[in-house]
């Protein structure tokens, strides 16, 4: 099969990451999926305010996504859309289980999440970027999470939809893993598919997410290994 | 010793050294940092330019598209400014509501672009009365270490000099930004330059610890003429009108010099 970008089925888009991008931020990165390009800083941990939604024995993790105004091909209205409400929420949800927050009792752990430029699969480089951004600021963490959504288009099982491949497909599923424990911690799907089918979707996710596993930990030892 | 102790000694230190025209950075006192640009880098935007001017690290994008003129002005395209004092770029930036710095620093980039009339607006009619092109400008704040509208009307300018049109269909009104073609009417280069004052010494391209000890700013934004087409006032403190005179003059020969860089 011949997909729009050239690419094999189960080949992901070129990827590149750098940590440490914005030099104000405890911890920060970049992850470019093609012409996706994610930024996420990390400031803390640090005093929770307002005080009353401080946790007694634990951080509160929060997780703000946007997209910025010209990423994407009709402008976006800064501030919260129910949509950005949403991918907050599973972000929030994909990396409270890497962190350990009980080390941060009453504190805040700050991530924001940018899109500076979009074409499919926002919320998986920002995850990736995310967690590259919290190790980066040295928060302790059980793993990195990665993530990467997969579908089916046709017959055939596809990596990391780009471009027009997220119309054209019978489901789109996006996947945040922690390949050492080998858990999962988003799932979502949208589509129709068989349960074998969301079975091999899966297992493609997975496999993407091993890959982005190496390259996140690539790019933390370019930053931190002289 | 605590915290505001030390940003105390700080502040006194970086107003002592100003007092005798040095900087903690070893610049002059009207010299800029090392200014990197990247064009075009966001295939989604119309136009953009990332502006780093040592640690401030700006995107300026430009987004186009199509809706009804103002009355007044029926057969003119509308200039619209926005930035986004995003909370990534520093500790102090929250989340929520633009803050009156995010409002002033989006307004004095537009007054300039808008009074120095860089951008041919009734080019941008499509039906007199009916259809205008609106021109988005959105200044998205990286990374915040002082200087953010002279960052960021460098930006804007750079980004709306190299922006071109998408293409319109009238019958579908749609747009198709794969297709774009004409350049956006822009023939002038206005550029921001603001003048701080810390320890009563008129400064250039402060970082933001030395912005946070500056008494007042003045933003003068001039025009391929040399004319002066914005000023703003900002901070607690007071210029002397010969101080304005100078600091009008700094902006004039800086702009020369940033003009340069706007193609």
């Amino acid at each position: 099969m011949k997909r729009e970008d050239g690419r094999k089925a189960d080949e992901m888009r070129s990827t590149t990451m750098t940590v440490g991008v914005i030099p104000n931020a405890n911890g920060s990165a970049m992850v470019k999926m093609g012409n996706t390009v994610a930024v996420a800083a990390v400031y803390g941990p640090r005093e929770m305010h307002p005080k009353h939604k401080q946790i007694s024995d634990r951080a509160n993790l929060n997780t703000i996504y946007a997209m910025v105004p010209f990423s994407c091909t009709d402008r976006i209205r800064p501030g919260y859309s129910r949509r950005s409400q949403e991918i907050c929420k599973v972000t929030r949800q994909a990396l409270e289980s890497a962190v350990f927050l009980e080390d941060f009792p009453k504190a805040a752990i700050d991530v924001y999440i940018n899109i500076i430029s979009a074409n499919a699969g926002t919320r998986a480089a920002g995850i990736n970027a995310a967690s590259l951004a919290l190790a980066d600021a040295g928060i302790p963490m059980r793993d990195l999470v990665a993530s990467i959504a997969a579908g089916k288009i046709g017959d055939e099982y596809v990596l990391d939809l780009a471009g027009k491949e997220e119309e054209e497909t019978f489901c789109d599923l996006p996947l945040a893993y922690m390949p050492k424990s080998k858990k999962i911690t988003l799932l979502q799907m949208d589509g129709d598919l068989s349960p074998q089918d969301v079975k091999k979707v899966m297992e493609l996710a997975i496999k993407g997410c091993e890959q982005l596993y190496k390259m996140q930990k690539e790019a933390l030892k370019k930053r931190w290994i002289k | 010793m605590n915290v505001e102790t030390m940003m105390n000694v700080q502040a006194d230190y970086i107003v002592s050294q100003a007092k005798a025209g040095k900087r903690v950075d070893g610049r002059k006192l009207d010299e800029f940092r090392k200014i990197e640009i990247e064009k075009n880098l966001i295939p989604n935007a119309e136009g953009s330019c990332r502006v780093r001017m040592g640690k401030t690290d700006i995107i300026a994008g430009i987004k186009m598209s199509v809706g009804t003129p103002f009355s007044d002005k029926p057969n003119e395209g509308i200039l619209i400014s926005n930035a986004e004092l995003a909370p990534m770029a520093a500790a102090r930036f929250e989340p929520g509501r633009p803050s009156e710095d995010a409002v002033e620093t989006a307004r004095v980039i537009d007054r300039g672009i808008r009074e120095s009339k860089a951008m041919d607006t009734e080019k941008l009619c499509i039906e007199k009365g009916e259809k205008v092109w609106i021109v988005n400008v959105d200044v998205q704040v990286m990374n915040h270490d002082g200087n953010l509208i002279d960052a960021g009307a460098l930006g804007a300018a750079i980004a709306l000099a190299n922006a071109k049109i998408p293409a319109y269909d009238p019958e579908t009104e749609t747009i198709d930004i794969k297709n774009r073609k004409e350049k956006l009417p822009v023939k002038l280069k206005p550029i921001a330059v603001t003048i701080h004052k810390i320890g009563g010494k008129l400064v250039l391209d402060p970082t933001l610890e030395e912005e946070d000890v500056a008494d007042v700013r003045l933003t003068v934004t001039t025009s391929d003429s040399g004319n002066v087409c914005a000023l703003q006032k900002s901070g607690q403190g007071s210029f002397t009108a010969e101080e304005i005179e100078e600091a009008i003059a700094m902006s004039v020969a800086r702009g020369k010099e940033l003009r340069k860089l706007v193609e």
